[in-house]
C-alpha cells in the first residue's frame, strides 16, 4: 500500500509541470488579451470607460485569488455552462492575470514624458499615430520586464486551482504524497520544480530591465 | 498523517458537491425548466461567523506581518553586510521564497515538518509559513527603503553635529519610513488577501469559516461570494486607513 517516494514519482511530478506552465500560458495569453482592453479603458480619455476599468481592476486586485476561483468553479455550473475545472480554472486565472497586466502597462504608457505626445502633435500625427508610433514603442520597452516579472506571481498562483482539484504540479504533489506518506520529500522536490521555473523568470526579468534601461 | 487523508478527502468533496450541484441544476431544467434562485438569506443566519472570521483574518495578518518584518529587517541587514558568510544565506533565503508558492511553503510546514519531528497545530503552522514568507518580501521593501535615503542627507546630519544616533533618529528614520510606507501598507494588504491560502489547512481565517458554513448550508456559490466580497471590503477599509495614516503622519506634519 505505502510505496517509497522514488525516482518515478519525481519524473511524474516533473510532467504535472507541464499543467502548471500550460496554465500559466492559457493565462497569460487570455489575461494578455483582456489586459490590453483593461489598459486602453484606463487610459483613453472617456471618462465613463476609466471608471469602469479602475472598478475591475480594485475588484481583482482586492479580493484573494482563492475567491475568485471558487466563485467560478462553483458559479459558472449555474449560470448554464456546464464546464470542467480546467475551464474555469483557466477563466478564473486569465481574469486575475488581465487586471495585473492592464495595471503594468497603463503604468508603462503613462509613464512615457507628456512632451512625447506634444512633439507627435506638433509633427502634425494624429492622435492613433502618435499613440502607435511614438508612445507604444516606448512604453514596451518599460513594461517588458514588469510583464516578465508578473509571470512568476502567476505561475505561483496556479498553485492555487490545486485547492479545487484541478491537478497540476501542486495537486500533484498532494496525490504522490498520499500514496508515499513522505510529504518532505514531496513538497521539497515541488518548491524546487517551481524555483526553477520561477528563478528562470526573475533573472530573465531582471536581465530585461537592465538591458532595455540601461540604455534608455 | 490524518491531515493528509482529511486534505485529500475534502478536495474530493468539493468536487463532488459541485457535480451533484450540476447534476440537480440539469434535472430541475429538464423537469421543469427551473432556474436555480439565489438564497443568500440562508447564509445571513451565520454573519456573525463571517464577523469573527473578518476578526481571525486581520489578526492573523497583524501577527505575521510584525514577525515577517521584525525577520525582515535581519535580514535586510544580512544582505547588506559585508561579510559574504551573512550575505550569501540571506540571498539564498529571499530568492527561494520569493519563487516558489506560499501554498507549497506552506504544505512543507504543515504536513512537511512533522515526518521529522516537527509537529504543529494548523494555526502556529500558518503564522510560521505567512512570516517566513512575509520576511522575505518585507527584506526587499527595507533594503529599498534604506537605499532610498542619499548619502549627503546622513552627512547633512553630521555636519550640523548630530550624533549618529541623532541622525538616525531625526534625519533618516523618518524619510525611510516615508520612502516605505507606500509598499508596506500595499504588503499588508497583499498579506491580508493571501491569508485565505492558510484555509487549505484549516486554520481558522475568513475562508475557512466560509468553508464551515458551506459545509452547513451547501449553498457554495452564494458563501464564496460573500466571502469574496467580504475580502473586498476588508481590502478597501484598509487602503482608506493606510491613507489616513500617511496624511496624518507625513502630510500634515508640522516643520519641527
Amino acid at each position: 500500500m505505502i510505496r517509497e517516494f522514488t525516482s518515478p514519482d519525481v519524473v511524474y511530478l516533473m510532467l504535472a509541470a507541464r499543467w502548471t506552465i500550460g496554465l500559466a500560458l492559457v493565462a497569460t495569453v487570455g489575461g494578455g488579451l483582456l489586459g490590453l482592453l483593461i489598459a486602453l479603458a484606463r487610459i483613453l480619455p472617456i471618462p465613463p470607460l476609466n471608471w469602469l476599468a479602475i472598478g475591475y481592476i480594485n475588484l481583482i486586485q482586492g479580493t484573494p485569488l482563492l475567491g475568485q476561483l471558487f466563485v467560478f468553479f462553483f458559479g459558472l455550473p449555474l449560470l448554464g455552462f456546464s464546464v470542467g475545472a480546467w475551464t474555469a480554472v483557466a477563466l478564473s486565472l486569465s481574469l486575475y492575470a488581465s487586471a495585473f497586466f492592464g495595471e503594468i502597462w497603463r503604468g508603462a504608457l503613462q509613464s512615457v514624458p507628456k512632451r512625447q505626445w506634444e512633439a507627435g502633435a506638433a509633427l502634425g500625427m494624429t492622435y492613433r499615430h502618435r499613440f502607435t508610433h511614438v508612445v507604444l514603442p516606448q512604453a514596451v520597452r518599460i513594461a517588458v520586464a514588469p510583464t516578465v516579472g508578473f509571470l512568476v506571481q502567476l505561475v505561483k498562483n496556479t498553485s492555487l486551482t490545486a485547492l479545487i482539484g484541478f491537478v497540476e504540479l501542486t495537486r500533484a504533489s498532494q496525490i504522490i504524497t498520499a500514496a508515499t506518506f513522505a510529504p518532505l520529500q514531496v513538497y521539497l522536490t515541488a518548491a524546487a520544480i517551481y524555483f526553477v521555473i520561477c528563478f528562470t523568470l526573475s533573472q530573465l526579468s531582471r536581465v530585461l530591465e537592465r538591458r532595455l534601461h540601461g540604455t534608455g | 498523517m490524518k491531515h493528509i487523508v482529511y486534505l485529500y478527502e475534502a478536495s474530493s468533496i468539493l468536487g463532488s458537491r459541485r457535480e451533484a450541484l450540476t447534476c440537480t441544476l440539469r434535472n430541475l431544467r429538464q423537469v421543469r425548466q427551473l432556474d436555480y434562485t439565489f438564497k443568500f438569506g440562508a447564509i445571513w443566519r451565520y454573519s456573525d461567523l463571517i464577523l469573527e472570521g473578518i476578526v481571525l483574518t486581520l489578526q492573523l495578518s497583524l501577527i505575521t506581518m510584525i514577525i515577517g518584518l521584525a525577520l525582515g529587517l535581519v535580514v535586510a541587514l544580512a544582505a547588506n553586510s559585508p561579510r559574504r558568510l551573512m550575505r550569501v544565506p540571506a540571498r539564498i533565503y529571499v530568492e527561494a521564497i520569493r519563487n516558489t508558492p506560499l501554498l507549497v511553503q506552506l504544505f512543507i510546514v504543515f504536513f512537511g515538518l512533522p515526518t521529522i519531528g516537527i509537529k504543529l497545530g494548523a494555526d502556529t503552522a500558518a503564522v510560521i509559513a505567512l512570516s517566513i514568507n512575509m520576511g522575505a518580501y518585507g527584506a526587499e521593501i527595507i533594503r529599498a527603503g534604506i537605499e532610498s535615503v542619499r548619502r549627503h542627507q546622513i552627512e547633512a546630519g553630521r555636519a550640523l553635529g548630530l550624533t549618529s544616533y541623532q541622525t538616525f533618529r531625526h534625519v533618516v528614520l523618518f524619510q525611510a519610513m516615508k520612502a516605505i510606507y507606500p509598499s508596506l501598507a500595499s504588503q499588508f494588504v497583499l498579506l491580508m488577501l493571501a491569508t485565505s491560502i492558510v484555509s487549505a489547512i484549516g486554520a481558522s481565517e475568513l475562508f475557512h469559516q466560509g468553508a464551515f458554513i458551506e459545509s452547513r448550508t451547501y449553498r457554495s456559490f452564494e458563501v464564496y461570494t460573500l466571502i469574496t466580497v467580504t475580502y473586498l471590503l476588508i481590502t478597501l477599509g484598509l487602503r482608506t486607513v493606510f491613507a489616513g495614516i500617511y496624511w496624518a503622519i507625513f502630510v500634515r506634519r508640522p516643520i519641527r
